[in-house]
C-alpha cells in the first residue's frame, strides 16, 4: 500500500480500485489520530461519498489528506476534481437530489458526518470539496481493542 | 527584541540578568525553598525544593541567555512548565486559587532582585534599573507561565471528571436474557446522547439482545435535539436488528413533545420501565403469569 | 480486500444456498462493482433455486455508505418482487450510527442481531405463511417451494 504509515497523503481518483484506497487510507490515518470507532467509520463514509462524488460527477480527480493541529488533532480532507462543476450548490445539497443513479445522500449525507465542510464550484471549472473533523475530547471506554 | 542598545560593549541587560541567575543560581534556590510556593509542594525534604529551585533559576538563566525575557514561548521555559507544572498542580488541588498561587510565584522575585542590587552595588542607577527591569519583566513571564500551566491543568481535571460523570451516567443493565436497559437520569446533551447511543447499542451486541430500553423517568426535560438523538438510536438499532422502546415518558414531557411538534411515531413508548419489560417479554414469547391482577394490566 | 487480486470468479461474493434460504456473507472493503454483481447474483439464485429467503451476513463490513446501502435495498426489493424475504443480520453499531447519521434508515429493511436469528426468522415465517397466504397479506410473501435441490437438515 502506498500509503501506510503517513497521515498527509494525495491519492488519485479514477477507479472503484481508488476508492477502496481511498476508504484505507482515511481509515488508517483517522486510527493513527486516536479516533474512535464511530468516529472513523463517520469519517471513511463520509470520505467514500465525496470520493464518489468525485469520481462519477467530477469524472476523477485526487483526494488530499492533510492532519490538523488544535486542542486535539484533526484531519482535513480535500477532495479536488475538474469535472463540470455544479450548478446550483443549495440543491446539490438537498436530500435525495440526485445527478446520478445513487441515492442523492451523498454531499448532504457526509456534510452530516464531519464538523466542517465547504464546497467551492463552479460549473465548467470543477469542484473542490474540503471537509474537517477533529477527535472527540470523549474517548470511548469500550474501544480499547 | 532589541530594546536597549548596549551601551559601549558593555552587555544587554537581559544577559547580565542571565549571567547573574546563573552565577547566583545557588543563594537563589536557597531563598526560594522557603518561599511558599516550593516549601508547601516539597514537604518532605527541603534538598528537593533547593533542587527545583536551582532548575527554574538556570531555565530563567537561559531565556535571558536568549534575549527573550517577555516571551512565555521561549524554549527554555519548556523546562520551568515541567519543573512547575508538578508542584503548581499540586497547589491547584490543595485548594489554592488562582490568585494565592499567582501571589506565590511573585514572592520568588523580591530575594532575587534583592541578590540583584547587591550585585550591581558599583554600576550606575540607570544600569540597575535596565537589570531590575529586565528582571521584573522575567518574573513577570514566569508568573504567565506557572499560571497557565495550573489553568491547563485544571482544565485537564475538568475533561477528566467529564468523562468520568458520561461514564457513571450510563450504566447498561441486563434485565433478561436478551433485554437490556439504560436508566437515563438528569440533562441529556449532545455529547451525552452520542455516549448513551454507543454504549446501549454495543452491550445489544454484547449481550445479544434483541430488545433495548431507553428510560427516560429521570431526564427532566426533552427538546427537540434529544428527542432526535432518540429517534436516532431508535433506528440504529433497527438496523442492527434490535428494537428499542423508550419509556418513562412523563405527561408533562409528553406535551413538550407534542407542543414541540416532534414526530416520535416510528418510536415505540411505554408508560413504564416495567410495562416496556413486560412488552419485551411478551414479544419473547414468554408468559408472565401473576396471581394478584397488576395494576398496569388495567391501562 | 479480495477485491485487489483476480479471486475465482472475478472478485464475486460467494452466494451459498442452505435449504430454502439463500446465505451471503459480506466482508471487508467491496468494491463498486463487486457489490453490483452481487445483486445480479442474488437475484439470478432466487429466479433459478426459488428460495424464500435471502440472509445477508454483513457483520464483517466496516462500512456502508449510500452506494451500498442503496444496493442492500436494492437486493431485498428484487427478492421481494421473486417472493423471497430478505433479512440484513449483524450490522455493527459504528455503521448503524454512521447510516442513521448519513440519512440512510432504509425503512424497507428487515434485520437481525446475527445470522441465526436471521434464519429463525425466516423459518418461523415461512411455518406461518401457509396460514397467511389465505389472507390477503401474506399472499405475496409465499409461495410454493419447488426447486428444492439440496435441502440440508440440522
Amino acid at each position: 500500500m502506498q500509503t501506510a504509515g503517513g497521515v498527509s497523503a494525495c491519492l488519485p481518483i479514477h477507479s472503484d480500485m481508488d476508492l477502496v484506497w481511498v476508504r484505507q487510507h482515511v481509515r488508517q490515518a483517522a486510527a493513527q489520530l486516536g479516533f474512535g470507532l464511530v468516529e472513523q467509520t463517520k469519517l471513511v463514509t463520509a470520505a467514500s461519498e465525496l470520493a464518489r462524488n468525485t469520481l462519477v460527477h467530477g469524472g476523477g480527480g485526487q483526494m488530499e489528506c492533510a492532519p490538523l493541529e488544535g486542542r486535539s488533532p484533526g484531519l482535513r480532507l480535500t477532495f479536488s476534481d475538474d469535472g463540470p462543476g455544479i450548478a446550483d450548490l443549495d440543491q446539490a445539497l438537498r436530500d435525495g437530489y440526485t445527478s446520478g443513479d445513487g441515492l442523492g445522500m451523498g454531499l448532504g449525507g457526509a456534510r452530516r458526518l464531519v464538523h466542517d465542510f465547504s464546497v467551492d464550484s463552479r460549473p465548467g471549472a470543477g469542484t473542490t470539496v474540503t471537509v474537517a473533523v477533529w477527535k472527540s475530547g470523549a474517548p470511548r471506554p469500550r474501544e480499547e481493542r | 527584541m532589541p530594546e536597549r542598545e548596549a551601551a559601549g560593549n558593555q552587555q544587554t541587560p537581559e544577559h547580565a540578568v542571565g549571567d547573574f541567575l546563573l552565577r547566583r543560581r545557588e543563594q537563589i534556590a536557597q531563598r526560594w525553598a522557603d518561599a511558599a510556593l516550593f516549601r508547601t509542594v516539597f514537604t518532605v525534604s527541603r534538598d528537593e525544593a533547593v533542587e527545583a529551585g536551582r532548575a527554574v533559576a538556570e531555565a530563567l538563566a537561559a531565556a535571558a541567555a536568549a534575549g527573550r525575557v517577555e516571551d512565555p514561548e521561549a524554549n527554555a521555559f519548556a523546562v520551568v512548565r515541567e519543573q512547575l507544572s508538578r508542584t503548581a498542580a499540586s497547589r491547584s488541588r490543595a485548594g489554592s486559587t488562582i490568585a494565592q498561587i499567582s501571589a506565590e510565584v511573585d514572592a520568588l522575585r523580591p530575594p532575587v532582585t534583592d541578590l540583584l542590587r547587591a550585585d550591581l552595588a558599583d554600576a550606575s542607577a540607570e544600569r540597575v534599573l535596565e537589570c531590575t527591569t529586565a528582571l521584573t519583566v522575567l518574573m513577570g513571564t514566569l508568573r504567565l507561565v506557572v499560571l497557565e500551566t495550573v489553568m491547563s491543568a485544571g482544565q485537564e481535571l475538568i475533561d477528566r471528571q467529564r468523562l468520568q460523570l458520561l461514564e457513571v451516567a450510563t450504566p447498561v443493565i441486563k434485565l433478561w436474557e436478551g433485554i437490556v436497559a439504560v436508566p437515563l437520569i438528569g440533562t441529556l446533551d449532545s455529547a451525552r446522547s452520542q455516549v448513551v447511543m454507543e454504549t446501549l447499542l454495543d452491550s445489544v451486541v454484547e449481550q445479544h439482545a434483541r430488545f433495548a430500553i431507553l428510560d427516560i423517568t429521570g431526564v427532566p426535560t426533552v427538546d427537540s435535539l434529544v428527542a432526535q438523538h432518540l429517534m436516532k438510536t431508535v433506528a440504529a438499532a433497527r438496523l442492527m436488528g434490535a428494537e428499542c422502546i423508550v419509556s418513562g415518558i412523563r405527561p408533562a414531557i409528553a406535551q413538550t413533545i407534542v407542543h414541540l411538534g416532534i414526530d416520535l411515531g416510528s418510536v415505540l413508548t411505554r408508560a413504564s420501565l416495567a410495562d416496556a419489560l413486560a412488552y419485551a417479554l411478551q414479544q419473547q414469547g414468554a408468559d408472565i403469569v401473576s396471581a394478584v391482577p397488576s395494576p398496569a394490566s388495567h391501562r | 480486500m479480495t477485491g485487489s487480486f483476480p479471486v475465482p470468479h472475478g472478485g464475486h461474493v460467494p452466494v451459498l444456498k442452505l435449504g430454502d434460504v439463500l446465505l451471503v456473507t459480506l466482508q471487508g472493503d467491496l468494491h463498486d462493482g463487486t457489490a453490483e454483481q452481487l445483486q445480479q447474483d442474488i437475484s439470478q439464485a432466487v429466479a433459478d433455486h426459488g428460495v424464500t429467503g435471502v440472509v445477508l451476513d454483513i457483520s464483517g463490513v466496516e462500512i456502508v455508505d449510500s452506494f451500498l446501502g442503496r444496493v442492500l435495498a436494492e437486493i431485498a426489493a428484487k427478492a421481494g418482487l421473486l417472493a423471497a424475504q430478505t433479512v440484513v443480520a449483524g450490522m455493527r453499531p459504528a455503521v448503524a450510527i454512521t447510516l442513521v447519521e448519513l440519512g440512510l434508515t432504509l425503512p424497507g429493511l428487515r434485520t437481525a442481531l446475527s445470522t441465526e436469528d436471521a434464519m429463525r426468522l425466516l423459518s418461523a415465517e415461512a411455518e406461518q405463511a401457509p396460514q397467511a397466504a389465505k389472507g390477503a397479506q401474506g399472499a405475496q410473501t409465499w409461495v410454493p417451494r419447488s426447486g428444492r435441490t439440496c435441502r440440508e437438515s440440522p
